[in-house]
Parts: structure tokens; C-alpha cells; sequence
């Protein structure tokens, strides 16, 4: 808790919209599927090392907001900044911005027909260029972080699912990104494993990570969120900080919202 | 005279023309199965492609092969192209008749193979920034191999046996060669026993290296569950019936 409130205090002397370029800017985002509007005109603001947790009911646009900052989904009007470099749709510059940003999905996505250290340095090998020694060590670093050196050798499918997000959460950080995104990683796992991934969770705010996450897990947005974001129709309808969301949300929407989560 | 003498039956196993038929069959095999994947790759490749027209090509040409008789094709090959003036040589014409053929049936393997890969799997490797080359090299080949695996087997196992087809465009190979030996000896059962048995050790061969592979391939305990559930559409794709 006390290196918590630490790294709390440090983010407290340098106001973060002064840091400089945001880490994540969108501006008038639209995206479609057919004629479903999945995002309708999302503004959204995140400054460096700011923690925001993405809530709303489902189909209320959370995933494919987050899914559009790497371009695993492709916006179809608006722009999109990521650490000041334009998401638009040229080759380098989403590679550029994928290198800045980390995934962590709600069903893992672990390749399954490679151990887990294979799984955590494929891309530290292939896409940077690191030698096996230097990635292997990066992964071990990283797995000892997440809590779990010792399953190293293991396929994904031996593991726990607790387990298995936390590797991918490890596979995430070998590439060293600026920015994680959590696409509800805790809505697969049995009850028992939600909290060992969300004791990661924050371990990783705790150290500065800039952070998104959509989550209903509201015990996580309290403790670790600077600011909520709630969503519906895929607009953005609230932004404030966890206290006053909870306690004053501002929109009916978000009233009925917390009043179902809530219990 | 209804007789049948296994003395005859062993020694025609061990007749050495024979034997050399058995080679020519398991070349004619090894050859179309390699072409037949490269080319197979090639089309299923192309109809997954989103241009409609390349999609569409892949689509006719899987549809015409599937749905004539392989004895056809070997015989419009053989026969049926000098009439415009297109000449190859028999065993020329049989592996092409052969590659074409089992281009089709791959093709169609292959893509339900990759099909059945999830789409999380690409995205994941999206976002750690592997490139496109290594995602299909790394990521969705070797998945989509492993789901490959018992369709493609079937497969092999058929086009083993669909080879003995090239005898009627005088390839002589176990099956041209028995009938050789047939028509000279008039021992039917005696030589088509010891061609029988080749057939089945060819194929009872080819099981074992398959269940090898699965075994090989199947490591992780996660792609086994995966493969029962996805394997399912797939097996169902090659195990109509070859012409």
C-alpha cells in the first residue's frame, strides 16, 4: 500500500497533462459494423501514466474503443493518436503504435503450441531482433513478476486460467509497451482466479504503467482507476474520477448502470 | 483347377518387376503429395483471398477437380491433349493428372485448417507486432497444420490407392505391373494377393507415420481439446469420395 500511495504521490508533483503528448488521443472516432454504430463520435483524452478503467453495458462500444488504439479493429472516421503518432491506417505508423502498446484479452489468446517462455519471446526475438539469451532472460524477468518463473516450460493448456492470463499479461510486457490495454481479463476466469490477475493489475499501475482497461470488476476501478469512463450506444456519456462516479454518476444510464453491478 | 497356390503368392510378392512397381506407386504417391500441397496451398491461399475474382477461380477449379472422376482427367491428359497438340510423356502425364487432383482436395483441407484457427490467435499476434510472415509462419501454420494432420492422412491414404488409376494410361506401376504379370501367368489370385498385400503395408505404413505426426504435433494438452472440437468440419471435407 505504502509504495502504492508512492507512486501516487510522485504522479501528484508533475500534473500529467503537462507531461507533454498524450499517451492516447481521440478525436470525433466513429466506427461502424454495417449498420450497427459501434463508436459514435468518441472523444477521449488519456496523459501518460493515467490508469482508466472503460465501463457500460454490453455492446456499449468498451472493446472496440480499446481494440481501435492498436488497430486490431479499424476506425472508419476520426482521428486517433497514440504518443503522438497518427493511427491512419499506414503500415508503419500502426506498427509503430503496436510497438507502444501491449494486449491482454478476455480469452488469453496464449499460443497454444508453444511453452510458455516460447510464448513470451517470440516477439522480443522476431519483431526487435533479440538474441534467444537476451529474450529468454526478459521472459524469465517478466514471468517472475507475474508470479509464475516456475511454469516456464509448460504449455498454456497445463495451466490454471489465472495462469495463463498472467502469462499473457508477461508475454505483453517483453515488448516493453508504453501503453496496456486489459480487454475484460478477468471475465473468463473462475471467481477463485479474477483476483491474482487483478493483484497483477495493479502492481503494474503501481509502477506507472499507462493503463485501459475495460472491466466490470468495480472493487479494481476504485482502488486503481484515476478516471471511469462510462460508455452506452457507443458514446462516451461520463468521465470522473471512481469517487464521484460511484457516488454521483451524472446520467441516468449510468445510474441503472451501477445499480445492476452493484449489489 | 480351382486352386490357389500361396508358394506362387510369396513368390510373386518377392518378383523383383513387381517390387519396382511398388516403387513407381510410392513415387507417383510422394510426388502428387508434394506437388498436390504446394499447388493445394497455392489455391486454398487464393480462396481465402477477398478478390472476388481470384476467391472465385480457386472456387472453379476446386469444384471442377472434386467433381470429375480422376479417371477422366488422366485419360483427357493422356490422350485427349495431343489432339491440340499437347504432348507430354505417361509419367508426366500421371503426375499432373495426379497434382491437379489432389491439389483440390489439399486445397480444400488446408483452408479449413486455417479456417479453424481463431481469430484471437492472429490478433494476439498483431498486437505484439509480429510481422505478417511470422504471424503465418509462427503462429497460424503451425496450428492450422495440427488441425491438418487426419484429413490430410485420409487424403494420402486415398491418393495412394487412386495411383493404381495411372495404370490405365500405361504407367507401370504395382497395379499395371500385376496385371503384367497376370496376363502372362494367368495366376489372378496369386498376383493380386502379393499386390494386395503391398497396398496394405503401403498403407499400414503411412498410418503409423500419420499417427506419429498427430502425436508429434498434438504436444500441448490445450491444442488437443482445440483439435477435437475444429477437426470435426474438417475430417468431414475429405472424406468424400474420391473418383
Amino acid at each position: 500500500m505504502s509504495e502504492r500511495s508512492m507512486a501516487r504521490a510522485e504522479g501528484a508533483t508533475v500534473q500529467p497533462q503537462l507531461r507533454g503528448v498524450p499517451a492516447v488521443r481521440m478525436e470525433a472516432v466513429y466506427k461502424h459494423y454495417g449498420d450497427f454504430t459501434a463508436l459514435n463520435e468518441v472523444d477521449l483524452k488519456v496523459a501518460k501514466g493515467e490508469k482508466i478503467v472503460v465501463c457500460g453495458p454490453s455492446g456499449s462500444g468498451k472493446s472496440t474503443l480499446i481494440r481501435c488504439i492498436n488497430h486490431i479493429e479499424k476506425h472508419d472516421e476520426g482521428l486517433i493518436y497514440v504518443n503522438g503518432v497518427e493511427l491512419d491506417h499506414q503500415r508503419k505508423n500502426i506498427d509503430a503504435v503496436r510497438r507502444d502498446t501491449g494486449m491482454v484479452f478476455q480469452s488469453f489468446n496464449l499460443f497454444p503450441h508453444m511453452t510458455v517462455l516460447e510464448n513470451c519471446t517470440l516477439a522480443p526475438m522476431t519483431a526487435n531482433g533479440m538474441s534467444e539469451a537476451g529474450a529468454k532472460d526478459l521472459a524469465m524477468h517478466f514471468l517472475t513478476k507475474v508470479r509464475i518463473p516456475d511454469q516456464a516450460a509448460k504449455f498454456p493448456g497445463q495451466l490454471s486460467g489465472g495462469q495463463q492470463q498472467r502469462v499473457a499479461i508477461a508475454r505483453a510486457l517483453c515488448m516493453r509497451p508504453k501503453i496496456m490495454l486489459f480487454d475484460e481479463p478477468t471475465s473468463a476466469l473462475d471467481p477463485e482466479m479474477v483476483k491474482e490477475v487483478l493483484e497483477t493489475m495493479k502492481k503494474l499501475a503501481e509502477e506507472g504503467m499507462t493503463m485501459l482497461c475495460v472491466t466490470h470488476e468495480m472493487g479494481f476501478a476504485r482502488e486503481v482507476a484515476d478516471r471511469i469512463v462510462f460508455m452506452n450506444e457507443g458514446k462516451v456519456v461520463e468521465q470522473a474520477a471512481p469517487e464521484e462516479f460511484f457516488k454521483h454518476p451524472r446520467s441516468e444510464r449510468a445510474r441503472t448502470f451501477l445499480d445492476q453491478i452493484i449489489h | 483347377m480351382s486352386h490357389f497356390s500361396p508358394t506362387a503368392a510369396v513368390s510373386y510378392f518377392f518378383n523383383y518387376f513387381l517390387m519396382k512397381g511398388v516403387l513407381v506407386t510410392i513415387g507417383l504417391t510422394v510426388a502428387a503429395v508434394v506437388g498436390g500441397l504446394i499447388l493445394g496451398m497455392g489455391i486454398a491461399l487464393l480462396r481465402m483471398s477477398s478478390n472476388p475474382v481470384l476467391a472465385g477461380a480457386a472456387r472453379f477449379y476446386i469444384w471442377f477437380f472434386r467433381g470429375t472422376p480422376l479417371l477422366i482427367q488422366l485419360v483427357v491428359i493422356y490422350s485427349g491433349l495431343p489432339q491440340l497438340g499437347i504432348k507430354f510423356s505417361v509419367i508426366t502425364c500421371a503426375l499432373v493428372g495426379l497434382i491437379l487432383n489432389e491439389a483440390a482436395y489439399l486445397a480444400e483441407i488446408v483452408r479449413s485448417g486455417f479456417m479453424a484457427v481463431s481469430a484471437g490467435q492472429r490478433e494476439a499476434a498483431w498486437a505484439l507486432s509480429l510481422s505478417p510472415w511470422i504471424t503465418f509462419r509462427r503462429v497460424t501454420l503451425p496450428q492450422a497444420f495440427r488441425l491438418m494432420i487426419p484429413p490430410l492422412g485420409n487424403s494420402i491414404n486415398s491418393l495412394l490407392k487412386a495411383t493404381s488409376l495411372a495404370s490405365v494410361i500405361s504407367v507401370e506401376e504395382l497395379m499395371r505391373r500385376s496385371d503384367m504379370l497376370m496376363q502372362e501367368h494367368f495366376q489372378i489370385l496369386e498376383v493380386y494377393a502379393a499386390a494386395t498385400a503391398y497396398y496394405l503395408i503401403l498403407t499400414s505404413v503411412w498410418d503409423a507415420v500419420q499417427r506419429r505426426l498427430e502425436k508429434h504435433f498434438g504436444r500441448s494438452s490445450a491444442a488437443k481439446t482445440r483439435r477435437v472440437a475444429a477437426s470435426a468440419p474438417v475430417a468431414q471435407a475429405s472424406v468424400e469420395a474420391r473418383a
